[in-house]
């Protein structure tokens, strides 16, 4: 498979903190990598360079060969097909579901009013919110606006999907009703790099699992490997924290 | 302080500590139900008198009456003009209080503060007296210029706290999503702001209405001036600005009204569609 995504030496220090210190992965076409690790680890950091929310100090990012982190690049255009789910969803408050599908489809990439709600309206049967294309932001529970942001960022028709924690607000009740969007969305084979503790998507969805402590990945594995046999003391610590 | 509702949001959380003060006008509560509101007794009364005393007592009042009509074509005039620019300035100024361009800030920042600190009054001066052979500007256009400069940095307060109170998720979706800082700021940023700040902006406008009587020395012929020219020809003083004094209370109520049901609106916008 080819290389999708490819991180090079990536260093990034938010004033005295370091952040990354060298992270180097590589994500082939059609993989889904899971991303875990202790709060500051530098795991949001990394997925967060990958489409140049936050800039590198130094390293390199491509996507599909295109350089993320050259300030010469077209990031704008890179942007569009890197979509991005947030922990906090970030919905628009001031416009309806639909019309939050669609805002980008039609400003940006300049697709046709009726093509853009037609689109939006097929993501939003695919993530079981149909009857909500009319409805504000503030009116569905958090698990709703997070597949909403789902279909947002999907509208895009991205080449790999970006997701920070995309649970971490929800109450556990809602949780499910996001991972199974996920994990649909694996399924059909969408590049995917997930921060997330989710084991239950970890086992169902991941094809890797990257450990990361202080700025830097410690292990990888395949689920099966890296749940029941961690090479790494650090890594042992942490599962035992939250499994 | 202008504008500090806005800007003491971060006490928000403890809301037994937030005080809600402007210098627009009183705003009237929802939850005042009675007739007797300190709104209704002030707005109502005013009203009463404005239409009682010219009935009562014709001469001076009814004569007060018909003549400072042009007075409060001149004071709207001057106050609209005057908030279409202040809004202007005050866009471009708030949006350079938040800029990351250091120069552009440092402009804005020193525009606000430097404005911030001299009285209106004194602005009026300047521009009229002072810059006066420079400029050449008659009364009104005196007038405009000074308080849309002066408001405008009142303004420009207003429009960095709104759009510094979205959350910078908003900002980081909307780049994630391909669009540029420009299309972000308009599609996504401003429209927000507009509903935080719609409130504060009324208040100003009321305080802007009321400032507007300090024109009245530029040799504009405001209400104000139109009750004083009055006044010195009759030496009708007390019933002069008496009726100065309820016509600037009428329209001030009148528009602090519209600001609460307007605010009152955009709470619960969102949930009635």
């Amino acid at each position: 498979m080819e290389k999708y995504i490819e991180i090079v030496d990536a260093i990034k220090t938010f004033g005295s903190v370091q952040a990354l210190r060298g992270v180097n992965l590589t994500v082939k076409k059609g993989e889904v990598v899971l991303i875990i690790g202790p709060s500051g680890s530098g795991k949001s950091t990394l997925l967060r360079s990958v489409n140049r929310l936050e800039r590198l100090n130094s390293g390199r990012i491509l996507i599909d060969g295109e350089s993320v982190t050259d300030p010469n690049s077209d990031i704008r255009h890179i942007r569009e097909e890197v979509g991005m789910v947030f922990q906090s969803f970030n919905l628009f408050p001031h416009l309806s579901v639909l019309d939050n599908i669609t805002l980008a489809p039609i400003s940006v990439l300049k697709k046709h009013k009726d093509d853009a709600i037609e689109i939006a309206k097929t993501l939003l049967t695919k993530v079981g919110l149909s009857d909500k294309e009319k409805a504000w932001p503030e009116q569905l529970s958090g698990g709703q606006q997070q597949r909403v942001a789902i279909a947002r960022a999907l509208a895009m028709n991205p080449k790999v999907m970006l997701f920070d924690e995309p649970t971490s607000a929800l109450d556990p009740e809602m949780i499910k009703e996001v991972l199974d969007v996920m994990t649909e969305l694996a399924r059909e084979g969408m590049t995917m790099l997930v921060v997330s503790h989710e084991m239950g998507f970890a086992r169902a969805a991941a094809h890797r699992i990257i450990f990361m402590d202080a700025g830097q990945i410690i292990e990888e594995a395949p689920p099966e490997t890296f749940f029941t046999s961690p090479r790494e003391e650090r890594t042992r610590t942490f599962l035992q924290h939250i499994l | 302080m202008k504008g500090s509702p806005l800007t003491d949001r971060n006490s928000k959380s403890s809301d037994k500590t937030t005080i809600n003060v402007t210098d627009g006008t009183l705003i009237p509560l929802k939850d005042e139900g009675s007739l007797l509101t300190s709104w209704n007794i002030a707005f109502f009364g005013a009203v009463l008198l404005l239409i009682l005393l010219p009935i009562l007592s014709p001469d001076p009042y009814l004569r007060i009456l018909s003549f400072v009509p042009d007075g409060l074509i001149a004071t709207f005039s001057v106050t609209l003009v005057s908030i279409f620019f202040a809004l202007l300035i005050g866009l471009f100024a708030g949006l350079g209080r938040i800029s990351q361009k250091l120069f552009v800030n440092r402009i804005a920042t020193v525009y606000v503060e430097v404005i911030r600190g001299i009285p209106l009054l004194v602005q009026l001066f300047y521009i009229y007296y002072a810059l006066g052979p420079l400029l050449k500007l008659k009364g009104p256009a005196a007038a405009i210029l000074a308080m849309s400069i002066c408001y405008g940095a009142y303004m420009a307060e207003i429009f960095r706290a709104g759009m510094q109170a979205i959350p910078r998720g908003q900002m980081e979706a909307a780049l994630a999503l391909g669009m540029s800082r420009s299309m972000a700021m308009r599609r996504i940023i401003i429209p927000q702001t507009i509903r935080i700040i719609l409130p504060p902006i009324g208040n100003e406008f009321i305080a802007l209405l009321k400032d507007s009587s300090l024109v009245s020395i530029l040799a504009v012929s405001d209400l104000l001036r139109r009750g004083r020219e009055y006044a010195s020809t009759s030496f009708r003083y007390f019933e002069s600005y008496t009726v100065i004094a309820l016509i600037y209370l009428v329209m001030t109520l009148f528009f602090s009204r519209l600001v609460a049901m307007m605010e009152e609106r955009l709470r619960h916008r969102g949930k009635v569609h």
